[in-house]
Parts: structure tokens; C-alpha cells; sequence
């Protein structure tokens, strides 16, 4: 019997129900992941020579997961790899559509000896989530200053605490996980500070309050967070937030300020904390470097740019499917859901499975539930008013504020590519992951320019598009590829 | 010529340049480009201002002007702003040429001997030189040769530096704006349709660089310019380590070819941010933008045969351009004979950059009816290259 | 004080630790086997290790791979993430700068 061979990047939430589905379903699975454990930032596992008794400790949902990840890692049909990226995807002829060439590389995090290997899929799910967004702001460059994120993944990762003394701040309901996981660690959180007002955070969620029974688990989750950080005292403010960071050499105090609905500060409500860590996070950003090569479309809604994708999490390219975070910000149950049907429907399962009702059910609800998150904590338009001429826009190049003002109000270097190449923010090693949505938004702003139409066979200058998903030395790329083997590469659990 | 209206039709860097010259000369110029200024082939190539590449003939001859005018441009930019002068780039570093083989070596030495006779300075390196030259090129050589005339920019800023002299001169730049189809009154071209409504002037410049060949056939004179497609890889930033542009001896042959499927050689030079770019490759695909590993890897087997260090070097992006292709390898520079009021000025395929500055100067020279610098007659519109083929639609090659 | 690791006696997910070497600029650094090299430094309290264009400080930012900013040489190997690579005993890591040789763009307007 042949299989159908399905192939899933990233073995987070969605990815790993995308493998156990398409298991399922009868396909041969090759689950890949750049890290050497599966969970994804979601599930951040203690490394194994850690050898924890009780990891259940610091997640929510472990057994679970815990339970899927054997069921799925331990099957034969299915091959796990770990330690490996995907550094591009080969579109095949417009004329035999299909998914495209896989490209991997296999071996320690950006080693010089990978083995560079290619799969040929008959359906590809993307599964490669987010991270965090972060606005720029004075000071923000500092050692100290983090994404919440970053503190996250240190503490309940490796245990590791970021500092003593810590302020939590931008938007969302992931501030509150974070602040939880450094109190767990031992941290001392000052302040948790979520930029929205307390008007817009609750016109948001109110909103067809019935939708948000359905998301129970979530918001259970949420509870006892905020029961957490009650209990130690920690404040947390709406309509307030750090809008500078300074220091010699590192953080040392922050300066936040009470903001309006639209975040613009209010003069004379500037506070002064004395801190030796700031973790900030504005929301997510799907890392959509891999779909966009693909050539997957996009869409584009309040919460920023997402994957496209139909009932089924088709997207746009036949035989691709998407799940989780890159199709929108909704958490790990919905990404669950969506992960279980794209894996399914990616492996030829029978579309009207009656097991598929509850998953598109969770899957719509976690939309509901993506849209009002995106309504009750936006980005303010006024946050622009934090920068000073001398903030660092691009981290990498250190561009600028000022120049980047300067390219972008000049006719002749106001194209996005043009005024890229003069300020080089987005041109360095992060390759515009961190500032790319920012500069897009100040160059549209500041030029006044609508987006510029791609001419035919360039790719609009979108700050997703990074042909090379990861970097490979030359070395490595000199060297021939091979087609992939079954179980050619090594299993970890 | 006060009060003669040109309109520029691409805003590249041949576009800019040609928009300065007209400019400073007291014409009435408009640009326009159905994207943005500088956002399509010239700023997706390398930056190359070669003479080394160019054997003796009238490209070489365009190439030398290029190079004498350059300093000059950039002078005149950096009276205007400094800040626009920096971001051009301009390093006149030069280069040097590599052959790896006895056969390169010959076939290097004698082109050198060649180009030696028309004035180019072409110096051997021998194996100390070299080394002192680029610490980290290969000792693996069989000739070395520094072309100290050679030089660099960054394209974009070039040209936004061009055309910014033009728009103090008077100019103005329409963007996103796609011209459509030709006005034309008893044989002579008064006007173009565009997507933004109807644009009039005297004289119309073609200089939509590898899209010529489609926006002539939308005016109703088509011309052969075709795209040829190449790719350049960008490491992380890296300690200094070449300091020249270099380039294998292949890298001319691969120039000179005409062959559709792909042709590799290595050019291998540094940033001012820090990275190495690293070329490149010659396809001809139609407009295909799809990356394709296999032209990656063959790139980059070619660079490290130049530079065996580099083998630990990260490439952190790859990106791809349209070069405009005419299959004679000359650019086109020249009043249309088949519709009055028609100029053309692009088909420099990989050294448009480069030759910018000249074709500007020669377009100008023409148009005002002023003695040039050089023969214009081998970049003449009427040629079988040009002319003799336009039965073959632009897009035969696209897939 | 600044980053820490929590201390094994009272971690409530009960890890065993199993102790690491490394040295960083020929410095030896302690860790335990399982730690990621920005773990590793962060918990030795070293919060920078890396200079940008300007020269200024830097260390771990986004924590995930995405950022690049703690950007470590790891044996003969530049530009390797060193919140993503694990921690290896006796991994020689020397720290990087990008400090431009170049002079930052002029600005001024003539």
C-alpha cells in the first residue's frame, strides 16, 4: 500500500495535531522542527539533560500533550525531525501545481556540517507560529530589555530569570503567562502594564460575550494567572505602558506613561521604575517567510497579515495547508483544531468525517475568538509618538528614526526597496524579522505613498519575503543536496 | 530648448540618468515608472561600474565614458546633498580577475593585451600580489589581473541620487503610474495612455529596461530586449575580507554568451554594511522569480573555488533580477525610426548600472542635435538585433 | 542582581543538574548540560556579549532565533545564535562585534 507522504513544519500545538491527524488519516508523516524537542513555544519543554521529575509543573495541558507527543513521535509511519530547518521551499512549474520542493537542514542550530536534504511532499502543512511583536522605543536596543517571549522561553525553558526586578508591559493577554512564569521562577514582577485602556480591552472582549463561553479553556487559563498575580501583589494597569528604557550599558530604570486610547502619552503622567529587566510584547508576528515562498496569499486584517486559508485550511497553492498562529492569533485550542483538520484533509481524509465537526466548530470559534483579541488589544496609531529622532528603528543596522523620516520624504528614495537599501533598516542579519511591519508602517505613513504594485516577475517588497528562511553557510550550499530517505534522519521525544 | 517637454518612461537608474542630462539641460521632464523610483532592476543587482568585463568595441568605449563621468556626477550630487552622495556608495576599488585554470589563463592574458591597446589599465598580479591584494583568495590561480578603474555603488541610491538632481533641476516623478498605449499623430508619437490618464509631450524615452521590449510593443515600435535573470546571494555581515571586486576569468565568457539555459561565475565583493555579494548566474526564464536552490548552489561552488574561507560564511538572503537582454549584448541608444519622437535608451543587460551616466550624456548629446563623445552608430535603433526579430513576442520565453 | 538560574534545591520541576564548561573569550564559564550558551551566560550574570555598528551592547532579545542580536562564534563557527544552540562542555565561544570601520552616513543637508 502507498501512502501519501505528508509533510509538517513545526511541532508546536498546531503542528503535532496536524502529524497525529494525518497519521490518522493513513499518510506517512514527516514532522520537522527546528528545535530538538517538540511543543513549540507553547509547550517549551525542559531540555532532557535536565531531567525534571515534574515538567507538568509549568504547563498547562501536559498530559495532554505530553500523551499526543508519544502517540504521534512514536509512530512508524511517522519520521521526527528534530534539529531541523527548513531554509527554502522550490516552487514547482505553473504548469504541474502542486506543493513545493522542501529544503532542509539537519543538524546542530546554525552548525557548518548540516546535511542539506530535500523532500518532495504530497501535501505540505505549514506550522510555524509567531513571535512576539514588539514596537520600537527609546532605550529599547538595551541588554535587559526583552521580549516577553524571550522571558518566557528562558524560564520555563531553561530555567533561567531575567532579572529581579521587572516590568511587564504591552498588549495582550500573553502578559499576564509571562508574568506568571517569572513569579514562578522567582522573579519579582513591579508592575504588569497592558497599553490598551481599560474602554477599548472591554469594548473589545464584550462583544458577543456567548462566543467566549466556547473559549472556556482559555480563559480558565487566563483566571488563574490573574489569580497568580494577585496573590503576589502585583499591579496591573491598563492604559499605561514603558515608553522609554535607559542606562548605561543596560537597563536600569524605565520611564511608562498613562496613554490614550489611541497610545498616545499623556504629558505630565511620565513615571519613573527602577529595574533591572523590562520584558515587552504588542502582539504577535506570524513568521511567514515559508508561506510566502511557497507562494501562499495573504490576507490582511486588524491584527496585522495572516496566511489565507478556506474551511478546510487550504490556502491558496494546491496541496499546501496552513494551521495555528500564521493563520491568526488564537491561541493553542484553536491551533489544535486547525492543526487536526489540515493534517487530516492534507493526508486525503474523507472531508465529511463526522470526527471533523467538532474541530471546524473549535477552529470557527477560535477565529471568534482571534477577532475580538485583535479588537481588545490593538496597536494605537498614535505609538509612533514615543520615538525620538535617534531611536533605533532597525536593531541590526541601527537605523534610525531620522533617517528613516529622511528616505521616506524624498520622491526619489521613497520606494520601500529604495528607501530600505539607503537606511539598510531590515538589512541586516534578522533579515526584517523584528522591525519589517514597523518600517512598512513608517514608510507608508511618512510617504504618503500607497503600496507600490510588484512589476511582472519582481515580488511586491513585503517584509515577509525572505527567499532564504534561515540562514545556510556557503559551505553548506556548495555542497550537492540529497533527496530524503524514509527515516533518514535521528528520532528524539 | 527651453520649453521642450520629455517624458521618461521607467524610472530606473538608465531613466534617472537620462532625466538628469535632460534636466540640467533646461528641458521639461517628467518621469514615470508604474512602480517606484529605482525598485525593479536596479536595485536587485550587484552595482557594477566595469570596465574590466568589456572587450574592445563600443560597449568598452560607453563603459570609459561611464567611468569618466561618474566622479564628475557624483561631485555635482554632493554640491546638492551630501547625504545623497554618501548613500551612492562610490568605491572605486576595483577589480580583480582570477583564472583558476591554464586555458583561463590564456584566453585572460590575451583579452587583457586587448583592452591594454584601447587604454585600460589591466595590471598582472603575480602570486605575492594577489596574496597582499586579497589575503583570502584562493593561491589555487594560474593568472591574476587588476583593473584598478574599476568601481562600485550601491544601484539604488545611484539612482535616487540621479534623479534627485533631476527633480532639483525641475523634473517631476510620477510613480505608480503604467503607461498603457501611444498618442501618435501622422507618424510621431504626441502622448501615452497611462493608468493615471493621458500624459503629452514632444519627445518619449524608452527606458523601462528589461520591460522595453513590452512597453515599445505597447507603444506600436517594438524592440528585442528580453529579460535574462540573475541571482545574487548577501552573507551576514563579516569581518573584512574582500576588498576588491573579484571575479573568475568564466565570469567574461558567461558575459559574451547568449545561451538560455544557466551560466555561472563568480563575483565575489564586500558591502559597506559588511556583507558579501555574491554573483551570479545568467538564465534566460521569462519573468520567472522562482529561487531555485540548485542555481544557489552552483553560485556559491563557483565563489568558494575564488574563496575557500568563505566556506563558513552564512547566507542570510538571496534575491534575483531581470537583466535587459538584446541579443547583440549592446545597449540600445537612439531615436526610434519608426515612429517620430521616440527614444530609446536600455538593453545593457548586467552593466546598466554602470553605463547609466554615459547613456544619459549620449541620449541628451543626441536629442539636442550636440557632437558626442563617442560613435553612436553600434547603439543605433535600426539594427537586425534590435529590429530584424520583433516578429517574436517578448513573452515567447516565459514559461 | 540580574539574571539567574533557579536554583536546583528549589525548582519545583525536580531537574537533575549535570555541570558544563565552556569558556567564553578564553574566560571558563559554568553551566549545566541542557542550557542553551545564552543560558549559560545569562545565568553568570553576562547580560551582553555582542557589539552592534555603534558599538553598542548587546545580548539576548527575542530569546527564539528570530532576532539575531546574541550572535556568538562557537569553535571556528560566526554567527551562531546562541539562544537557540545548546550549551556543550568544553565549547570554545568567543563573542563578536560589528563595529563599522566606516563612519555612520552624514546627515547634514547642503
Amino acid at each position: 500500500m502507498t501512502h501519501r507522504h505528508v509533510v509538517v513544519v513545526g511541532a508546536g500545538p498546531a503542528g503535532l495535531a496536524a502529524a497525529e491527524a494525518a497519521l490518522s488519516a493513513g499518510a506517512r508523516v514527516t514532522l520537522i522542527d527546528a528545535s530538538d524537542r517538540p511543543g513549540g513555544q507553547y509547550h517549551r519543554m525542559l531540555p532532557e539533560a535536565y531531567d525534571a521529575a515534574r515538567p507538568e509543573v509549568l504547563h498547562h495541558g501536559w498530559r495532554a500533550f505530553d500523551r499526543r507527543r508519544r502517540r504521534v513521535l512514536t509512530r512508524p509511519r511517522c519520521a521526527w525531525w528534530s534539529d531541523t530547518s527548513v531554509w527554502a521551499l522550490e516552487r514547482p512549474d505553473p504548469e504541474r501545481p502542486g506543493p513545493p520542493r522542501v529544503h532542509v537542514l539537519h543538524g546542530p542550530v546554525d552548525g557548518g556540517g548540516r546535511r542539506r536534504l530535500t523532500l518532495d511532499p504530497d501535501a505540505l502543512v505549514l506550522a510555524v507560529g509567531a513571535h512576539d511583536r514588539v514596537l520600537p522605543f527609546p532605550g529599547w536596543e538595551l541588554p535587559g530589555v526583552f521580549t516577553a517571549g524571550a522571558a518566557q522561553a528562558l524560564a520555563k525553558g531553561e530555567r533561567v530569570v531575567v532579572g529581579d526586578r521587572v516590568v511587564v508591559a504591552g498588549t495582550g493577554p500573553f502578559l499576564l503567562p509571562v508574568a506568571a512564569s517569572l513569579l514562578e521562577a522567582g522573579s519579582r514582577v513591579l508592575e504588569v502594564l497592558e497599553a490598551n485602556t481599560r474602554g477599548t480591552v472591554a469594548r473589545g472582549w464584550s462583544r458577543r460575550p456567548w462566543q467566549l463561553a466556547a473559549q472556556a479553556g482559555k480563559s480558565g487559563e487566563l483566571a488563574e494567572y490573574a489569580a497568580l498575580l494577585i496573590r503576589h501583589r502585583v499591579p496591573c494597569r491598563t492604559g499605561r505602558t514603558v515608553i522609554e528604557a535607559r542606562g548605561d550599558g543596560r537597563v536600569e530604570e524605565v520611564v511608562t506613561a498613562r496613554l490614550r486610547a489611541d497610545w498616545s502619552a499623556v504629558p505630565g503622567s511620565e513615571r519613573t521604575v527602577a529595574v533591572d529587566a523590562v520584558c515587552v510584547t504588542h502582539g504577535f508576528s506570524p513568521q511567514l517567510e515559508l508561506p510566502v515562498a511557497a507562494g501562499c496569499a495573504l490576507r490582511t486584517s486588524p491584527g496585522g497579515e495572516f496566511v489565507e486559508v478556506d474551511a478546510d485550511q487550504a490556502t491558496s497553492v494546491p496541496g499546501v495547508y496552513s494551521a495555528g498562529e500564521i493563520t491568526g492569533i488564537a491561541g493553542a485550542p484553536a491551533a489544535r483544531a486547525e492543526g487536526a483538520l489540515a493534517g487530516w484533509l492534507a493526508a486525503g481524509g474523507d472531508p465529511r468525517a463526522s470526527a471533523l465537526r467538532p474541530l471546524r466548530r473549535g477552529r470557527d470559534q477560535g477565529r471568534a475568538f482571534a477577532a475580538r483579541l485583535a479588537r481588545a488589544h490593538p496597536i494605537g496609531a498614535a505609538w509612533s509618538g514615543w520615538l525620538r529622532p535617534e531611536t533605533v528603528i532597525c536593531r541590526c543596522e541601527e537605523a534610525d528614526y531620522a533617517s528613516l523620516c529622511r528616505a521616506a520624504t524624498r520622491p526619489e528614495s521613497a520606494s520601500a526597496r529604495v528607501a530600505k537599501l539607503e537606511t539598510r533598516a531590515g538589512l541586516g542579519p534578522c533579515q526584517a524579522r523584528i522591525c519589517g511591519p514597523t518600517v512598512a508602517e513608517l514608510n507608508t505613513r511618512l510617504s504618503g505613498a500607497p503600496v507600490e504594485p510588484p512589476a511582472e516577475g519582481l515580488p511586491a517588497p513585503v517584509p515577509h519575503r525572505r527567499p532564504i528562511a534561515q540562514p545556510i553557510r556557503l559551505g553548506e550550499l556548495a555542497a550537492p543536496s540529497e533527496p530524503a530517505a524514509d527515516g533518514s534522519a535521528p528520532r528524539h521525544l | 530648448m527651453n520649453g521642450t517637454r520629455v517624458a521618461v518612461l521607467g524610472a530606473g537608474i538608465v531613466g534617472a540618468a537620462c532625466a538628469r542630462e535632460l534636466a540640467l539641460a533646461g528641458l521639461e521632464v517628467t518621469v514615470v515608472d508604474r512602480g517606484g523610483a529605482a525598485s525593479a532592476t536596479t536595485s536587485h543587482g550587484e552595482g557594477n561600474v566595469l570596465v574590466s568585463d568589456k572587450g574592445p568595441g563600443p560597449e568598452l568605449e560607453l563603459a570609459q565614458l561611464s567611468r569618466t563621468l561618474w566622479p564628475q556626477v557624483l561631485a555635482g550630487v554632493a554640491e546638492r546633498s551630501v547625504a545623497a552622495a554618501h548613500a551612492v556608495e562610490w568605491e572605486p576599488k576595483g577589480g580583480i580577475v582570477v583564472a583558476t585554470t591554464d586555458a583561463g589563463a590564456d584566453g585572460l592574458t590575451r583579452f587583457a593585451a586587448d583592452q591594454r591597446a584601447v587604454g585600460v589599465r589591466a595590471d598582472v598580479l603575480d602570486a605575492e600580489a594577489l596574496a597582499e591584494a586579497e589575503p583570502y583568495a584562493t593561491r589555487e590561480h594560474t593568472a591574476a589581473l587588476h583593473y584598478p578603474e574599476d568601481a562600485q555603488v550601491q544601484p539604488a541610491g545611484a539612482a535616487a541620487a540621479l534623479l534627485g538632481d533631476a527633480l532639483a533641476a525641475g523634473a517631476t516623478l510620477r510613480t505608480g503610474c503604467e503607461v498603457l498605449g501611444a498618442v501618435t499623430r501622422s507618424g510621431r508619437i504626441t502622448g501615452v495612455r497611462t493608468s493615471a490618464g493621458p500624459l503629452e509631450a514632444d519627445w518619449f524615452v524608452n527606458a523601462a529596461g528589461p520591460w522595453s521590449g513590452e512597453l515599445s510593443a505597447r507603444l506600436g515600435a517594438p524592440v528585442d530586449v528580453r529579460p535574462r535573470r540573475g541571482d545574487v546571494l548577501v552573507t551576514a555581515p563579516l569581518p573584512p575580507m574582500v576588498f576588491h571586486k573579484v571575479y573568475d576569468a568564466d565570469y567574461v565568457g558567461a558575459v559574451g554568451s547568449s545561451a538560455g539555459d544557466l551560466q555561472t561565475s563568480a563575483v565575489v565583493e564586500s558591502t559597506r554594511g559588511g556583507s558579501v555579494l555574491i554573483g551570479s548566474s545568467r538564465r534566460r526564464v521569462g519573468f520567472d522569480d522562482r529561487l531555485r536552490p540548485e542555481v544557489l548552489s552552483a553560485v556559491a561552488a563557483k565563489a568558494l573555488r575564488l574563496f575557500p574561507t568563505l566556506a563558513g560564511a552564512a547566507v542570510m538572503r538571496a534575491y534575483g533580477g531581470f537583466r535587459p537582454y538584446v541579443p547583440d549584448h549592446l545597449p540600445v541608444i537612439g531615436a526610434d525610426p519608426r515612429l517620430d519622437g521616440l527614444w530609446h535608451a536600455g538593453g545593457h543587460e548586467g552593466a546598466g548600472i554602470g553605463l547609466s551616466v554615459g547613456t544619459g550624456r549620449l541620449l541628451r548629446n543626441l536629442m539636442l542635435g550636440e557632437p558626442t563623445d563617442l560613435d553612436a552608430n553600434p547603439f543605433r535603433v535600426d539594427r537586425p538585433a534590435v529590429l530584424g526579430t520583433t516578429a517574436r513576442s517578448v513573452s515567447e520565453e516565459s514559461p | 542582581m540580574s539574571p539567574r538560574r533557579v536554583r536546583a534545591g528549589s525548582d519545583a520541576v525536580g531537574r537533575q543538574d549535570r555541570p558544563l564548561r565552556i569558556t567564553v573569550d578564553g574566560e571558563p564559564v559554568d553551566g549545566i548540560a541542557g542550557q542553551t550558551i545564552a543560558g549559560v551566560l545569562l545565568a553568570d550574570d553576562r547580560l551582553a556579549w555582542r557589539r552592534g555598528r555603534s558599538g553598542a551592547p548587546r545580548g539576548v532579545f527575542c530569546g527564539i532565533g528570530v532576532c539575531f542580536d546574541c550572535l556568538v562564534t562557537v569553535g571556528e563557527e560566526r554567527d551562531v545564535r546562541a539562544c537557540r544552540r545548546r550549551a556543550l562542555d568544553g565549547d570554545v565561544v568567543t563573542t563578536q562585534s560589528r563595529q563599522d570601520a566606516e563612519p555612520a552616513p552624514g546627515t547634514e543637508e547642503r
